[in-house]
């Protein structure tokens, strides 16, 4: 039984992990390209939600919502970025922190603005709904699998993209030495653009792929983006493979973290102060682990070489 | 552009007799405050609203130390009102109501919560530090939300206010006000202290240029971790005041949305002058109390339902406001006071 619960709660992870993989790796880039601490990148993961469940409202089809939801994404990164983030490149991270704070509490708003404060809730796909048994009596929901192929295909699509392609060449060059690419002359202006704008996607797309198994509502993205801070950090700013890994970690982290705590607790504690300090302690353990790994790496796993 | 950012002098000692006017005529303001809340009728509401303005100037004032002074951006400042709060909650929860108890076990927590993970924290340099003092601040939270017997969740309401000495004179609103007043005097005094002190100079030294600091002597970071320390016992402080105000502590007091509010306060007042972010966090707070009226009260060519609805929906204003206060409005409320230096 410990057996099937560890590896249901496994899966659980790997899923939550590229979900967050999907937000901090544009979080990342932007971070690591442009040193730019984007706050809103959270509300951009919400927004990615809402917009879902407005077009599955329209059109009645998940699939349908999602190549619209993704476009419209890009285009509300971009426009963000010419009217607030462009303004902010050369200023200090304080008046970047304060400022895309205020597109929070902007958006936060916004949307209640538009779709009301109450929670949506967008239908599983026909096409992946239901479950399947991965192990002998053990059945998982096949759209939960679905994320995780989605989180993956992303990130190997991704990790081509980065290393294997000019506009990604430019994008690792920015993000150890933007001035000097500058200075090759590549427009350092349109490389940004880029960048955030398809950061902007993926916080988009991870956004529309939870909206089914969430309930979307404002404020929803401002704790993952917490999350997100703590994976970039851990993996090292600017690195694709460091905010790969260290989703992966988080995830596991805090979900397994939740699920066995109060047992592992238990082999030292009497089993009622085991369940009370393990639910304490569970959702602390990934800041402590983040705490540790800064203690003795403090730029991260995997530090960007400048 | 950013060489003038980099190179602006730090507050000389000799700011000439015009900006002294704004701290006195700020103290005056709030001592006179009580006399004008009986006038007006609505004295509760009024001197409620002005207690919690000092209570959060304090926590400015105390972030502003290290921000304005020490440029360390400590973006978790939160956590440590909540450790006032919730020391306040969780004696009195067990009986211990006298805020001589109280009030020294708060400053104690936050010193030890300070001292821990400042000195962790301050390991890393830059975005590394604001993340990690926000991690700290998350820690803390999370830690509130489950500690079940004393209201997880949905926080716990205090049975009364501190004691003192033994005797409930914090019960009446203008008793408190005033000893509000006076601990708001009192760590301002303290800070303008530290401020002008060698200690003070040291800390302005490091924040311009700690290699150069280094260079010559100094070792930044137990500097650093002495400043981050005195500013977390004074936002414990705040906690306990805002504990006491409220009657109640909840994990709300520390969520990362505070700590950013904290920040914008100590921004919009003006960094590094101290008065300053109490001048922010009574903007903050009073823009955060009146903007649903003013919304209401300047939209009236538009019809009602469209009125309530803005009014309603306040924050689609308040946002944008702050990031304009962000690009357009540099130095703050005293950078418009102070006289254009650079022209």
């Amino acid at each position: 039984m410990t057996a099937t619960l560890l590896f249901v709660q496994a899966l659980n992870g790997l899923q939550f992990g590229l979900i967050l993989f999907l937000i901090a790796a544009g979080l990342t880039l932007v971070f690591g390209v442009m040193d730019f601490i984007n706050l809103a990148h959270g509300v951009q993961y919400m927004v990615g939600a809402y917009l879902v469940a407005a077009f599955s409202a329209w059109t009645g089809s998940f699939g349908w919502a999602l190549l619209l939801a993704l476009p419209t994404a890009l285009a509300f990164g971009l426009l963000l970025e010419a009217i607030v983030f462009r303004h902010l490149y050369d200023r200090d991270h304080l008046d970047q922190v304060l400022a895309t704070f205020g597109i929070i509490l902007f958006l936060n708003q916004g949307v209640k603005f538009v779709w009301g404060a109450a929670p949506l809730s967008v239908p599983v796909p026909e096409l992946l709904s239901g479950s399947v048994e991965i192990a002998s009596g053990l059945l998982y929901p096949v759209y939960r699998l679905a994320i995780i192929a989605a989180g993956l295909v992303v990130a190997i699509l991704l990790y081509g993209l980065v290393n294997h392609t000019r506009i990604g060449m430019l994008v690792r060059a920015g993000a150890s030495n933007a001035a000097m690419v500058s200075a090759l002359g590549v427009n350092i202006q349109r490389l940004f653009m880029v960048v955030f704008g398809f950061g902007a996607m993926l916080a988009g797309f991870a956004g529309a792929m939870v909206a089914p198994i969430l309930s979307v509502e404002p404020g929803m993205g401002d704790n993952i983006l917490i999350l997100a801070f703590v994976v970039i950090v851990i993996g090292g700013i600017g690195s694709i493979r460091g905010a790969f890994l260290a989703a992966l970690l988080i995830g596991l982290v805090d979900t397994l973290g939740r699920s066995f705590a109060p047992n592992l607790l238990r082999l030292v504690l009497d089993p009622a102060a085991a369940s009370q300090t393990g639910r304490a302690i569970a959702p602390m353990l990934i800041y402590i682990f983040m705490a540790a790994v800064l203690f003795f790496r403090p730029s991260g796993l995997f530090p960007v070489k400048r | 552009m950013t060489e003038l950012v980099q190179t602006e002098p730090s507050p000389a000692p000799s700011l000439g007799t015009r900006v002294e006017i704004v701290p006195i005529f700020l103290f005056a303001a709030f001592a006179a405050a009580p006399l004008l809340a009986t006038v007006s009728g609505a004295e509760g509401y009024v001197l409620s609203l002005l207690t919690r303005v000092m209570i959060f100037g304090i926590a400015a004032m105390a972030l502003d130390l290290i921000l304005g002074y020490g440029a360390l951006v400590s973006f978790g400042h939160a956590a440590f009102l909540g450790l006032g709060g919730y020391a306040v909650g969780i004696l009195a929860s067990h009986g211990i109501d006298d805020a001589l108890v109280q009030v020294p076990v708060a400053l104690a927590a936050s010193a030890l919560f300070a001292l821990v993970t400042g000195a962790i924290s301050l390991r890393t340099k830059g975005v590394y530090f604001i993340m990690i003092t926000l991690a700290f601040g998350q820690m803390l939270y999370f830690l509130a939300t489950s500690l079940a017997a004393y209201g997880g969740d949905d926080g716990m309401t205090l049975p009364s206010r501190s004691l003192v000495a033994g005797f409930s004179v914090l019960k009446s609103d203008f008793t408190f006000y005033w000893i509000c007043l006076l601990c708001l005097l009192g760590t301002y005094a303290f800070s303008r202290a530290v401020v002008a002190s060698r200690f003070g100079r040291v800390l302005r030294g490091t924040r311009d240029n700690a290699t150069r600091m280094e260079a010559i002597g100094f070792r930044p970071f137990r500097f650093q971790l002495t400043a981050y320390v005195i500013s977390g016992m004074m936002t414990g402080l705040a906690g306990c005041l805002l504990a006491n105000q409220a009657e109640f502590v909840s994990p709300a007091f520390m969520t990362w949305q505070r700590s950013g509010e904290l920040i914008f306060m100590v921004v919009l007042g003006g960094l590094g002058s101290l008065h300053g972010a109490i001048i922010g966090a009574a903007a903050f707070l009073l823009l955060e109390e009146f903007l649903p009226e003013i919304l209401h009260a300047a939209s009236f060519f538009l019809s009602d339902e469209v009125r309530d609805h803005l009014a309603e929906n306040w924050k689609m204003v308040f946002g944008p406001l702050l990031i304009l206060v962000v690009l357009f409005a540099r130095g703050g409320i005293m950078g418009l006071l102070r006289r254009p230096r650079h022209g």
